[in-house]
C-alpha cells in the first residue's frame, strides 16, 4: 500500500506508573485510509497507549500527532470533537440507555446545538434550543435517528431488532457492536478499535472481521488491537508487537510472525487465552 | 504566647478524637471502598452508651470504656451483617444510600430513647490542670491522647502481625486478588466494621467527656469531621487519617482562636473543600493514579420504568387541579401544598441525583439560598413576590452551580461528600453573614405569596400556585429528559469516561442539570419562604436532604412522575396513618432502607 499523508504520529511516547513503565518511548505512524495493528501478550501496554491517544490519559513523555497537528494531552472531548472515535477493551457502553440513544451520543459532537464553545452562553443556549426545540433541531434530531439506523443495519439483524432495548439487556457480543456503532455514528476521521472480537465465537469473529475489512474499504484509518492473529494479519497493512511497554517488532504480519523476539514474548509469557489459537477460515 | 501552646494542645487532642472516627472510616474505604455515612451515629451510639454507663450504672472509668467499645462493636456488626453485606451485589449507588438510612435510623431511635435535649456526661476524672510550658493539661487530654495513642498501637500490631490483619490489608490491596486466595471477604469486612465502630464509639465517650455534654445533633457532625480528615489524609490511608485528623483538629482550633467559635465547621469545610478540588486523591496520595477500572455494574438500579398512559397522567392532573372546588378540608389542602414544595425539591434531586448521577446530600442549600433571595428581594427591594420567586429560583441556580462546579470532576461518593460539605457551608455562612442574612435571628414579616398585585392568602389560592408551578417545573425537566440533553446526563451518569471519549463534556453537562435544578429547588425555597413568612439558618436542613433523597429513590432515581408520586407518598402516608411528627424521620429512614434492599428501581423505576 502507498504511503499517504500522515494521520496519526505517535513520538517516544511513554507513560509510567509508579516503578512500571506501562509504554515505553513508542513511535508509530499510521497513513490516512491505512489499518495498523498493534498486539502482544496482556499487559503489554497496547490499552494504556490506546488510551494516550484519546486523551484519557496523559504521557510522560512523547507526542501524539494526528493530522499534523500537536494534540499531546489534549482532553478526550477534545479530540472526539477533532474526529478521533474509539472502542472500550471491557465493553462500556451505557448499559441504561437504548442501543438508539447509545449510539445517538455518537453523534453528540455533530450535533448543531453543542456547537458553539462560548463560555456560559453556549451551554444555556444549548439549554434554551434542548426546552424550545425549534424545527432545525428537530429535524437534526430526525435525520440522525435515520443514520443510525442505517449504522445499525450494517450489523443484519444484530441490532435492528433491538434498538429501543436498554444495553444492559443485551448479550456482550452485541454491547461490542454497539459501541462500534456508536463510534461510527461520529463520523471518525481516525477509529480506535481495542479488541473489538473478544468474546465472540467463531462466527461472529468473522462477520466483525467482514465489517471492518469493508471500514477500512471505504477509507476509514484504523488502529487496531487484536488477539486473533489471522484477523490481524488478513486486515493490517502493519503491525505492531509491544511486550512490556516497548516496541519489539514492527513490520507487515508475516514478517512480524517469524520474529524470533515475537515468539519468545508470547512463550515467554505463556499464552494468553484465546489470543493465539488460529482457526484455519 | 500561652494561648497559642493551649490552642495548639486543644488542636491536638481534638484532633485525636476525630482520629479515632476518621481510622474507622478509612479501615472501611480500604476494604470496601464505601463511606460510612453511619459512622457518626455509631459515635452518638457510643457516648450514650457510656451516659448510661457512668450516670446509671456507675461503672469505673476502664469498665465504662470496655463497655462502650464492645457494644458499639456489636452496632457495628449488625450494621454489617444486616445493612451491607446483602448489597455486595447490588448497584454501586445501593451501599451509600444504605449507611445513609441506617444513619437517620440510629439517630432517631437514639433521639426517641433518650429525647433530644442535651445531657452532662461527667467525665469520672479529677479535674486539675497541670501547666505545660505556657499552657494547661488536663487528666482528660491525657487520657484522649493515651487512648488515641494505643488504639494506633493496638491496630499497627493487629494489622502488621495477626493473620485477619494480613488479610484486611490484602483485601484492601486488591479484592478481588485475595478472594482468589481463599481470603474470607466476609470475615474481613465484619473484623473491619467491628474494630471501626468500637474506635467510633469509644471516641463518642471520650468527646461527651471533653466537652460534658452529648446531645444528638453529634452524629452528623462526627461524620462530617471523621470525613473530612480521612478525604484530607486520602480515603482509605490509616495513617493518612491520623494525620488528617490532627490536621484538621489544629486548623479548626487556629481557625477558632482567630475569627470565634462560630467559625469553627466552616475551617472543617472549607479544608476538605480546598483538598478535595487541589488533590482529590488526599494530601498523601501518590502523584497521579492510573485511570480506575472500567466499572461493570450500573451506578442506579437496572429497570424498566413503569409506563404511565397519558390519559391516566391527564386525569390525575385534572382531579389534583379541580380538588379546592371540592368541600376538602384545608388540613388535606395544606398537606397536598407541602407535597408540591418537597415535589419540586424532588424534581431538582431526581435531575441531579437520578438523571446525571450527583448523589446530592446538600440539597436543602439550594432551598436556603432560593428562599433568602426572594426573601431579602421583596424585603428590601420591594421587589413583587412573583418576580422574586423567580430571582430565587435563579440565585439557587448560578450560585448553587457555582458552589458545587469544584466538585464536577469528583465520582461517586465524593460528590456526596461535597454536596454534604457545601450544604453546611452555605447554611454557616447564612449563620455568620450577619449584616445580610440577619444571622441567628433569621428573616421575619417576609411579605405573603401574591401575583400580580392580588395576595393568595386563602388555602385554595396557595394551593392552586404551588400545584400550578410544580405541573410547570416538571412539564420543563419532561421535555429537558426526551431532548439530547436528557440522554447526554444519562450517558456521563452511567459512564462518564466512556461520555468523555464521544464528546460529552463534564463541566457543562453537569453544570446545566445544576442549573435546571438549581431553578427548580430555589422556586420551591422562595414558595416556602412567602408562605412560612419567618425563616432561618435552619429551616432548610440536612433532614429535608434526605426526606428528599427517599422520595426521589422511592419515586425512581431520574423519574419526574416517580418524584411527584413520591412526595405525595412521603408526605401523604404519614398524615393519612397520623404518625407523630418525632417518628416520621425514622420511618423515613426504614423505607429508604427498604427501598435500597427490595426494590433499588423504586416505585415507578429508574430512567
Amino acid at each position: 500500500m502507498a504511503e499517504h499523508a500522515p494521520m496519526l504520529t505517535l513520538r517516544g511516547l511513554t507513560r509510567r506508573f509508579g516503578g512500571l513503565t506501562a509504554v515505553d518511548a513508542i513511535d508509530l505512524d499510521l497513513a490516512k485510509g491505512g489499518l495498523v495493528s498493534i498486539i502482544g501478550p496482556n499487559g503489554a501496554g497496547k490499552t494504556t497507549l490506546f488510551n494516550l491517544v484519546t486523551g484519557l490519559d496523559r504521557p510522560d513523555a512523547g507526542t501524539v500527532h494526528f493530522e499534523g497537528q500537536d494534540i499531546t494531552g489534549l482532553p478526550p472531548e477534545r479530540l472526539a470533537a477533532g474526529g478521533i472515535a474509539r472502542t472500550f477493551q471491557l465493553g462500556r457502553v451505557f448499559g441504561n440507555l437504548s442501543v438508539m440513544d447509545n449510539v445517538l451520543i455518537g453523534a453528540h459532537t455533530r450535533l448543531r446545538a453543542v456547537k458553539p464553545a462560548v463560555p456560559v452562553i453556549g451551554p444555556l443556549l444549548e439549554l434554551g434550543l434542548a426546552l424550545l426545540r425549534p424545527a432545525s433541531v428537530r429535524d437534526e434530531e430526525e435525520r440522525l435517528r435515520e443514520e443510525v439506523k442505517a449504522i445499525l443495519a450494517r450489523f443484519g439483524e444484530r441490532l435492528l431488532p433491538r434498538i429501543d432495548q436498554p444495553a444492559y439487556s443485551l448479550s456482550y457480543a452485541n454491547r461490542r457492536r454497539v459501541e462500534i456503532a456508536r463510534a461510527l455514528a461520529l463520523k471518525p476521521r481516525l477509529l480506535l478499535l481495542d479488541e473489538p472480537t473478544a468474546g465472540m465465537n467463531p462466527t461472529e469473529t468473522t462477520e466483525m472481521q467482514g465489517l471492518v475489512a469493508e471500514l477500512k474499504a471505504e477509507g476509514l484509518t484504523i488502529l487496531l488491537i487484536e488477539h486473533k492473529l489471522e484477523m490481524v494479519m488478513r486486515l493490517s497493512d502493519r503491525v505492531i508487537v509491544m511486550d512490556e511497554g516497548r516496541k519489539i517488532a514492527e513490520g507487515p504480519g508475516e514478517q512480524v510472525r517469524g520474529d524470533p523476539k515475537v515468539i519468545e514474548a508470547y512463550l515467554g509469557h505463556g499464552l494468553s487465552g484465546s489470543g493465539e489459537q488460529e482457526s484455519a477460515a | 504566647m500561652s494561648s497559642w501552646l493551649d490552642y495548639t494542645i486543644n488542636g491536638l487532642i481534638v484532633g485525636n478524637v476525630y482520629a479515632l472516627v476518621a481510622v474507622g472510616l478509612a479501615l472501611i474505604f480500604g476494604v470496601s471502598r464505601l463511606i460510612n455515612f453511619a459512622q457518626g451515629s455509631i459515635y452518638l451510639v457510643g457516648a450514650y452508651i457510656g451516659w448510661v454507663a457512668v450516670v446509671q450504672l456507675h461503672t469505673p472509668l476502664p469498665l465504662t470504656i470496655i463497655v462502650v467499645a464492645v457494644a458499639a462493636a456489636l452496632v457495628g456488626l449488625i450494621i454489617e451483617r444486616f445493612g451491607l453485606r446483602p448489597l455486595q451485589n447490588s448497584v454501586r449507588i445501593a451501599p451509600l444510600l444504605a449507611t445513609i438510612g441506617i444513619s437517620f435510623v440510629l439517630d432517631q431511635l437514639v433521639m426517641l430513647t433518650f429525647s433530644p435535649n442535651p445531657r452532662a456526661l461527667p467525665s469520672q476524672l479529677p479535674d486539675v490542670r497541670f501547666q505545660v510550658g505556657g499552657g494547661t493539661i488536663g487528666p482528660l487530654d491525657l487520657l484522649i491522647a493515651g487512648v488515641g495513642l494505643t488504639s494506633a498501637l493496638l491496630l499497627f500490631v493487629f494489622l502488621r502481625y495477626s493473620k485477619l490483619g494480613w488479610a484486611v490489608r490484602a483485601a484492601s490491596q486488591d479484592r478481588d486478588a485475595a478472594m482468589q486466595m481463599g481470603v474470607d471477604v466476609n470475615r474481613v469486612n465484619q473484623a473491619v466494621f467491628g474494630i471501626a465502630a468500637a474506635l467510633g464509639g469509644v471516641s463518642g465517650l471520650l468527646v461527651g467527656m471533653y466537652y460534658n455534654q452529648i446531645d444528638t445533633a453529634m452524629s452528623l457532625q462526627a461524620t462530617l469531621k471523621g470525613v473530612v480528615a480521612e478525604v484530607v489524609g486520602g480515603a482509605g490511608n490509616v495513617p493518612g487519617a491520623v494525620i488528617g485528623s490532627l490536621l484538621l483538629g489544629l486548623v479548626e482550633s487556629y481557625g477558632v482562636a482567630v475569627f470565634g467559635t462560630s467559625y469553627r465547621n466552616l475551617f472543617a469545610f472549607l479544608l476538605l473543600v480546598v483538598v478535595l478540588v487541589l488533590r482529590p486523591n488526599g494530601l498523601f496520595a501518590s502523584a497521579r493514579q492510573a485511570p480506575p477500572e472500567p466499572l461493570t455494574g450500573t451506578f442506579i438500579a437496572p429497570s424498566r420504568p413503569v409506563r404511565i398512559p397519558r390519559w391516566a397522567l391527564l386525569a390525575a392532573t385534572a382531579v389534583f387541579a379541580v380538588l379546592p372546588f371540592f368541600p376538602v378540608s384545608f388540613y388535606v389542602l395544606q398537606t397536598l401544598i407541602n407535597a408540591w414544595l418537597l415535589g419540586m425539591l424532588a424534581l431538582s434531586l431526581t435531575l441531579v441525583a437520578g438523571t446525571i448521577g450527583q448523589v446530592s446530600l446538600g440539597h436543602a442549600a439550594l432551598l436556603a439560598i432560593g428562599a433568602y433571595t426572594s426573601a431579602l428581594l421583596s424585603l428590601t427591594l420591594n421587589v413583587p413576590v412573583g418576580l422574586a420567586i423567580i430571582g430565587g429560583g435563579l440565585m439557587s441556580a448560578a450560585l448553587g452551580t457555582a458552589l458545587i462546579s469544584p466538585s464536577f470532576r469528583l465520582r461517586g461518593h465524593y460528590v456526596s461528600i461535597a454536596t454534604l460539605a457545601i450544604g453546611e457551608i452555605v447554611s454557616l455562612v447564612i449563620l455568620n453573614w450577619e449584616s445580610v442574612t440577619r444571622g441567628p435571628i433569621g428573616i421575619s414579616g417576609i411579605p405573603p405569596l401574591s401575583l400580580f398585585g392580588y395576595e393568595l392568602i386563602s388555602p385554595n389560592s396557595i394551593y392552586g400556585f404551588s400545584f400550578v408551578v410544580m405541573v410547570v417545573l416538571a412539564l420543563l425537566q419532561g421535555r429537558l429528559l426526551s431532548s439530547h440533553l436528557g440522554r447526554s446526563f444519562r450517558a456521563i451518569r452511567d459512564d462518564d469516561i466512556a461520555a468523555r471519549a464521544y464528546g460529552l463534556s463534564l463541566n457543562r453537562y453537569k453544570s446545566l442539570a445544576f442549573i435546571f435544578g438549581g431553578f427548580a429547588a430555589g422556586v420551591s425555597g422562595g414558595i416556602a419562604a412567602h408562605l412560612y413568612s419567618y425563616i432561618n439558618h435552619e429551616t432548610f436542613n440536612t433532614q429535608q436532604s434526605i426526606l428528599a433523597l427517599t422520595v426521589v429513590i422511592l419515586g425512581g432515581l431520574g423519574n419526574v412522575v416517580g418524584a411527584i408520586v413520591g412526595a405525595v407518598a412521603l408526605v401523604g402516608l404519614p398524615e393519612v396513618f397520623r404518625i407523630a411528627a418525632e417518628y416520621r424521620i425514622l420511618i423515613y429512614g426504614i423505607v429508604l432502607l427498604l427501598l435500597v434492599r427490595f426494590r433499588p428501581q423504586g416505585l415507578l423505576g429508574t430512567i
